[in-house]
């Protein structure tokens, strides 16, 4: 064959994490500090659910929007938790995964030519997903001096008059940064004077170290414009049911649902019902899992504070994010050489965009044992760089 | 502080206070006092390790007995408890409610000891009226431990 392929596909840079994942994956007996998911098994009550489903022969498919018991209990579950209503029946999408709706989500409102603007360091897949979907990405390089919060004067620069999306990912990976309410009714009213759509990703809501998380939807004038994202993924740790949702004016969630009726069909019915009991039941395990990761956080920040190594608090998610300019190495050469000389393997920051450059990302979905090992190996590690200089 | 104080030790009594107080993002000398406080209370009753015989060559046989007696006038039940948690290998006495009323845990070198703490010591009490006595075959969990839980990280290595 010699006909060529998409060039649209072809031109996608393949995600940055893959190429360290591989060095990784040839060493043996590495640490890794690398994951993007939670360390816990799924709630046993959940799991449950599921088998019960299988039992009971619930294998057939839902309706395209996902079974309606589940919808339900997502709007509940978004009343109780940020005070927005949602109608089950015409403002609720079950996704296969937050990544999906990400992907319909952006297909379903762009034009050719539109721009998408997406703040960095940010998840991995918006701007691939932006690109699919024939938008122009336009990137936000948020500052660590703003502890990686988006500004409205930032975002106020980066706004033409083709932007149609602004993607808001908080609470953020990799940075951990999350945006208060403040914060958001800064953004909420640049948005509201320039008439553009969000799309936020709030798939970390439930793991917030301050203050509960702040839907940006909640704020007025905002559900009317905004594509809330969230899923079961890292709340409930979920993370292989592949089940998100996506909330939002009847109008999107229509065309959203038309995609993925056509692409999909319908989420994983079995993960759907499991879902519907982890929404009901699983508040104490949410719970028991955030202070968990808390824990670790604190034991981390200050496993940083003791080595001297520079790093703002983050207050959600489940990530730190170091900075390791003082080296004076790039990220990746950074993050190498930890892995060859002390076997621990941690993200390069520039994996989610330019301004990660010069930063770490260390997840905490890890054992306190783990961690403790591999802080004693990143203490070893600066100090023997330190002293070459 | 408090109830995550509690949960943490009560999975690890041995964490160190240095650490403990990193973990629940306190300064040490609160979580020092805050413990001795717990401990006056009578909240914190003590810090035991959990040990899993069966892997030993130390033999112990338990027996959960359901025992139903003759509440005592002014004293209810807690007397005969009294009469009976006094004894050094009943390991555990609860006030149950449904088809008895106390459930006794006894820990005991052999099937034979038990037997004869049962027939000598427990049915010959004037309240007690009836025992059943049920042995523990194996222990798969205890105190919210799993026993025999080993498990890889099962995840990839790097994800976004």
């Amino acid at each position: 064959m010699t006909k060529p392929l998409s060039k649209l596909v072809e031109e996608i840079k393949p995600s940055g994490i893959r190429k360290f994942f591989d060095i990784v994956s040839e060493m043996k007996d590495a640490i890794s500090l690398g994951v993007g998911e939670p360390d816990f098994d799924t709630p046993w009550h959940i799991r449950d659910e599921g088998i019960y489903a299988l039992e009971k022969g619930k294998t057939f498919y839902t309706s395209n929007a996902g079974l309606k018991e589940l919808r339900e209990e997502i709007c509940k579950y978004l009343k109780r938790t940020q005070n927005i209503e949602y109608n089950p029946l015409s403002e609720v999408i079950i996704t296969v995964g937050g990544s999906e709706a990400i992907d319909i989500g952006l297909r379903a409102v762009i034009n050719p030519g539109d721009e998408v603007i997406i703040p960095q360091p940010a998840y991995v897949s918006y701007e691939p997903c932006a690109l699919l979907a024939g938008a122009k990405p336009v990137i936000i390089d948020l500052k660590a001096e703003n502890e990686f919060r988006l500004t409205a004067e930032e975002l106020e620069n980066a706004i033409t008059d083709k932007t149609k999306v602004l993607i808001l990912p908080f609470p953020n990976n990799p940075t951990g940064a999350i945006m208060e309410r403040e914060d958001l009714e800064k953004i909420a009213k640049v948005v509201i004077k320039h008439d553009i759509y969000v799309m936020s990703d709030e798939i970390y809501s439930e793991l917030t170290y301050k203050d509960k998380h702040i839907s940006i939807a909640s704020i007025e004038g905002m559900q009317e414009r905004t594509i809330l994202i969230n899923g079961f993924s890292k709340a409930y740790a979920m993370t292989g049911w592949r089940l998100g949702y996506a909330c939002g004016p009847q109008k999107i969630i229509k065309q959203m649902t038309k995609i993925h009726q056509f692409a999909i069909m319908c989420a994983p019915t079995t993960s759907q019902y499991a879902a519907v009991e982890a929404l009901k039941n699983g508040d104490d395990d949410v719970k028991e899992m955030r202070n968990a990761y808390n824990q670790r956080r604190r034991f981390l920040l200050n496993a940083f504070k003791e080595m001297n190594l520079e790093c703002f608090e983050p207050y959600g998610a489940f990530y730190v994010f170091p900075c390791i300019r003082e080296f004076g190495m790039t990220s990746e050469e950074f993050a190498t050489r930890f892995l060859e000389e002390e076997k621990v393997a941690a993200v390069p920051g520039n994996a989610f965009g330019n301004s990660g450059e010069g930063y770490l990302r260390i997840s905490y979905a890890y054992s306190l044992d783990n961690l403790k090992i591999a802080m004693e190996r990143l203490k070893r590690f600066v100090e023997k760089l330190r002293n070459k200089s | 502080m408090r109830e995550e104080l509690l949960s943490l030790i009560e999975k690890n009594s041995r964490i160190d206070l240095k650490e403990l107080a990193i973990l629940l993002g306190k300064d040490e000398i609160d979580v020092v006092n805050e413990i001795s406080k717990l401990e006056a209370e009578g909240i914190i009753c003590g810090y035991h390790t959990l040990i899993n015989w069966e892997k030993t060559s130390i033999e112990k046989v338990n027996a959960l007995i359901e025992v139903k007696v003759t509440p005592q006038r002014g004293q209810g039940f807690d007397k005969i408890a009294e009469r009976i948690y006094n004894y050094p290998e009943v390991r555990a006495v609860y006030l149950i409610s449904g088809g008895y009323d106390l459930l006794v845990i006894l820990e005991e070198k052999s099937l034979r000891e038990i037997a004869n703490f049962v027939s000598d010591k427990l049915s010959t009490l004037d309240s007690v009226l009836s025992t059943a006595t049920h042995f523990v075959l194996k222990k798969y969990k205890d105190h919210g431990t799993i026993f025999d839980k080993k498990k890889n990280d099962e995840r990839e290595v790097i994800t976004p």
